[in-house]
């Protein structure tokens, strides 16, 4: 014995089921892009990873359609309710088998080349104009512009770091990028291409700024690179965060890159290595505040 | 098999029922009893990791940090995962094999029934030691459930706790899982052959054999961390010689299985559930096995794909990115077979096919996302944002979970004899898939925009997204407070349901009574009713 719905019932539940679906698809396909979707990004690079995103998300859709478009069409035709019978012989057909294996392993196919591409092109480090370290801290970054004698150290805003306080009252609507501004910038030149080398001190972190299109781990005892070349016309500021859980305050080590025309990077980059001259700064590797990782990794000093 | 009553060592053995008060569930050996412990276990966990999940929830609600220290809210994330995977998913699908297995393959109870009643006593232990680090000094683990050193190393007094409870959570598993295997292997009736034995048989026979196969590899990786941080070992810290990244390669050859874990069950549950509510047999049974055994083939050499960031040499990127593009091929099939399941039927839609069809609509979004992850160079940004979270929690969700839940309003009728509240049920299927959507899809969104994962205060940009999936956070688990609530009605009143509960029904376990026999088949099915009852 069945306990089936009712005919209306049945109707209504799949006309509610269909509004959050077709709603969520109205707002992918219609809203505002830019609060959606992935941002194109101001590199080389991040417009070629943007591009995979789309085409691959193009390809989700089609499929989707497809494959929705027949499970709607059999929920909608062929209920009990409308007197549908089934056709209990309808069990394997090797033709429409090898139809649903061969279609989707062609478009495999046909993602998997431009992918190939591109990853080949992100991992060619070769003909880099600029080395710049970029060291992970718990919790925050250090620069270091190779051969250049120009490093420091990259923290969260003071006016942030009070806000984002458990219970300090502040509205964080108030304070200018909140949590996406730090004391002193990565500045790069723009057009020119940039290596970045990641490492960490203490623990994984990972370096990312979502309009140079990706992130890379910077680990402990390894040294990762990846390179970056901005758009000459694209000169301004740019924002990521650490994207590698690396304990209490992960999600408050911003990062921010000014790009200056190179002209500009190249006054910038004199006046720093002056002031620096000037203060007599220490080596970079030197001043690893031995309290703060002291503290932090119990089990590192043990040893 | 022991078809002889006086065989088996029970000499009242007509009259042979349970014992009563607390030693049948202490002394449990009776795969529905330990069953009915499993489930219940889980609906705990279930709710104790949901509690954690609207911490964090309601903690995102709005910039800034209002409820939780970021050190808790770490606490939180990690806990919820270990909580969600080992206490309520997995335990779940270990009562829905305890309770169905036997009844499916014609069997008395399990092949082991004592090392069920160990392997289901072991988990109790293993969360409360798991849950007591909450209130240890220095907290609970706090460097997420994929416990990465040297974070995870970075631990207060929890930290041994939470490794030893997840080797008993291990041994727990590996115990149910042989189980398993031995009692398809051996106990089928005479005529429930491999090749027409119920798909959720398959899917978990299969799911047995990678529990086997990866819980010790997660064994070594932990252990190896408590030596690292207790006994002056270097296997993951690159100052002492070791390597930080070798742990995570260790740590996702057993992830990446344990995906399929957490999934497998589901795909066998709804190769059921489709095929009863259509009125037609499973469309290309054959090739749904097949497609179980090459996903979970596929599953042990897919695993970088979870760090493609840690910086792999190129031909190890496109090795890892090929062969998770595979996997779309037989999980594609799948849900074509299941597709082709409705194609011709003759479709109703009780509860059970409602959740069923949900999670083909929602399990194939998750899995429309993981396409998408698969691409490194995309993978480059998706990586550790919402989209990720977004991706996970949709396949876990309205996979797994749905699943489970379709699954225990499939069998519920048979298990008491009684059925629920079909308008009750209703209203939480389409509370459950509307909230869930409200909760995981903007989450998408949040991750494209550049949100990371794991951070418990947010620039001012994420607000909306974020107040939208918080508030379908609490409607979701507040919807999920229906889900006991129906079953204790059900058990407590419910009417009288017949032994065949759905109109479609087949398989042996509907050839019994409901609520079935103590001991479901004491004696094996006639060659008769096997026919009637197992897949063409």
């Amino acid at each position: 014995m069945s306990f089936h719905m009712k005919n209306a019932t049945a109707r209504r539940a799949l006309g509610v089921a269909a509004i959050p679906l077709l709603a969520l698809f109205a707002s992918v396909a219609h809203a505002d892009w830019g609060g959606l979707n992935m941002h194109e990004g101001v590199t080389i690079l991040s417009k070629k990873i943007y591009g995979l995103h789309m085409t691959i998300f193009y390809w989700c859709i089609f499929l989707a359609v497809v494959v929705f478009g027949v499970m709607i069409y059999s929920i909608v035709k062929f209920r009990k309710s409308q007197g549908a019978q089934a056709d209990k012989t309808l069990v394997h057909s090797t033709k429409v088998e090898i139809v649903w294996t061969v279609i989707p392993i062609m478009i495999l196919v046909a993602m998997a080349v431009p992918t190939a591409k591109t990853l080949i092109e992100i991992e060619d480090m070769g003909r880099v104009d600029l080395n710049i370290k970029v060291t992970g801290y718990q919790w925050k970054w250090e620069y270091e512009y190779l051969g250049e004698k120009v490093s420091f150290f990259s923290t969260l805003k003071r006016d942030s770091d009070a806000a984002r306080q458990l219970g300090s009252g502040v509205d964080p609507e108030s304070v200018p990028n909140y949590l996406l501004d730090v004391d002193n910038a990565l500045v790069i030149p723009a057009g020119t291409k940039i290596r970045l080398l990641l490492t960490a001190q203490d623990v994984i972190h990972a370096w990312w700024v979502p309009a140079f299109g990706m992130k890379k781990d910077a680990i402990p005892g390894f040294v990762n690179e990846i390179w970056v070349q901005v758009d000459a016309d694209k000169v301004g500021t740019y924002r990521g965060q650490c994207a590698e859980l690396c304990g209490r305050d992960h999600g408050f080590m911003p990062i921010v890159v000014e790009v200056k025309s190179p002209a500009e990077f190249d006054a910038w980059l004199r006046a720093k290595q002056a002031e620096q001259k000037l203060a007599g700064s220490p080596s970079p590797t030197a001043p690893v505040e031995p309290a703060t990782i002291a503290s932090a990794a119990p089990a590192a000093v043990a040893k | 098999m022991a078809h002889e009553h006086t065989a088996d060592g029970h000499h009242d053995h007509d009259h042979h029922g349970p014992a009563h008060g607390w030693r049948r569930w202490v002394y449990a050996t009776n795969h529905k009893d330990i069953g009915t412990m499993y489930l219940i276990f889980a609906c705990v966990m279930f709710f104790v990791g949901g509690l954690m999940a609207l911490v964090i929830r309601a903690e995102l609600f709005q910039p800034g940090l209002q409820l939780v220290d970021p050190q808790f809210f770490n606490s939180m994330t990690t806990m919820h995962a270990l909580v969600m995977i080992f206490g309520a998913v997995m335990p779940a699908w270990t009562g829905l094999a305890n309770w169905m297995i036997p009844m499916q393959v014609g069997a008395p109870d399990m092949a082991l029934p004592r090392l069920n009643n160990f392997s289901f006593w072991i988990l109790p232990f293993a969360f409360t030691l798991l849950l007591a680090t909450l209130f240890v000094p220095g907290g609970a683990p706090a460097g997420g459930w994929t416990l990465y050193p040297p974070l995870s190393l970075q631990a207060g007094d929890g930290f041994p706790m939470a490794i030893f409870a997840i080797h008993l959570m291990g041994a727990s598993s590996i115990l149910g899982s042989i189980n398993v295997v031995v009692t398809i292997m051996n106990m089928r009736a005479p005529g429930v052959g491999l090749l027409n034995m119920p798909l959720f048989c398959w899917s978990w026979l299969i799911t047995a054999y990678l529990l086997i196969a990866t819980m010790p590899v997660l064994a070594g990786a932990v252990t190896m961390l408590l030596t690292d941080h207790f006994f002056a070992t270097s296997f993951f810290s690159a100052s002492g010689g070791g390597d930080p990244v070798m742990f995570q390669h260790i740590f996702w050859f057993f992830g990446h299985p344990e995906v399929y874990i957490l999934i497998l069950p589901a795909f066998g549950i709804i190769s059921e559930i489709v095929p009863t509510f259509s009125r037609k047999p499973l469309f290309g049974y054959d090739a749904m096995v097949y497609a179980t055994a090459a996903i979970a083939f596929l599953s042990f050499i897919v695993w970088a794909h979870h760090m493609f960031t840690v910086g792999m040499p190129l031909a190890g990127q496109l090795f890892f990115t090929l062969s998770t593009m595979l996997i779309s091929i037989p999980t594609g099939v799948k849900v074509f077979n299941w597709t082709a399941t409705m194609w011709k039927g003759s479709l109703t839609f009780e509860p059970p096919m409602l959740f069923a069809l949900a999670f083909l609509f929602l399990f194939t979004i998750g899995g429309f996302s993981g396409l998408m992850l698969a691409i490194v160079p995309a993978d480059f940004q998706y990586h550790d944002t919402y989209f990720v979270v977004a991706h996970f929690h949709y396949v876990l969700v309205p996979g797994a979970v749905f699943a489970i839940m379709a699954g225990v309003y499939y069998w519920l009728p048979k298990w008491t004899g009684k059925m629920y509240d079909m308008k009750l049920a209703n209203w939480h299927f389409w509370l459950s898939t509307i909230f869930v959507n409200v909760l995981f899809f903007p989450q998408h969104f949040l991750g494209l925009a550049g949100m990371p994962r794991r951070i418990p205060d947010y620039s001012t940009q994420f607000t909306d997204w974020n107040m939208v999936s918080s508030v379908g956070a609490f409607g979701f688990g507040l919807s999920q407070l229906l889900f006991p609530y129906l079953i204790w009605k059900c058990v407590k009143s419910g009417a009288k349901s017949e032994s065949r509960s759905w109109e479609g029904a087949h398989g042996l376990e509907w050839e019994l009574t409901s609520p079935p026999p103590y001991h479901s088949w004491t004696d094996p099915p006639s060659r008769e009713i096997v026919a009637r009852g197992v897949q063409h």
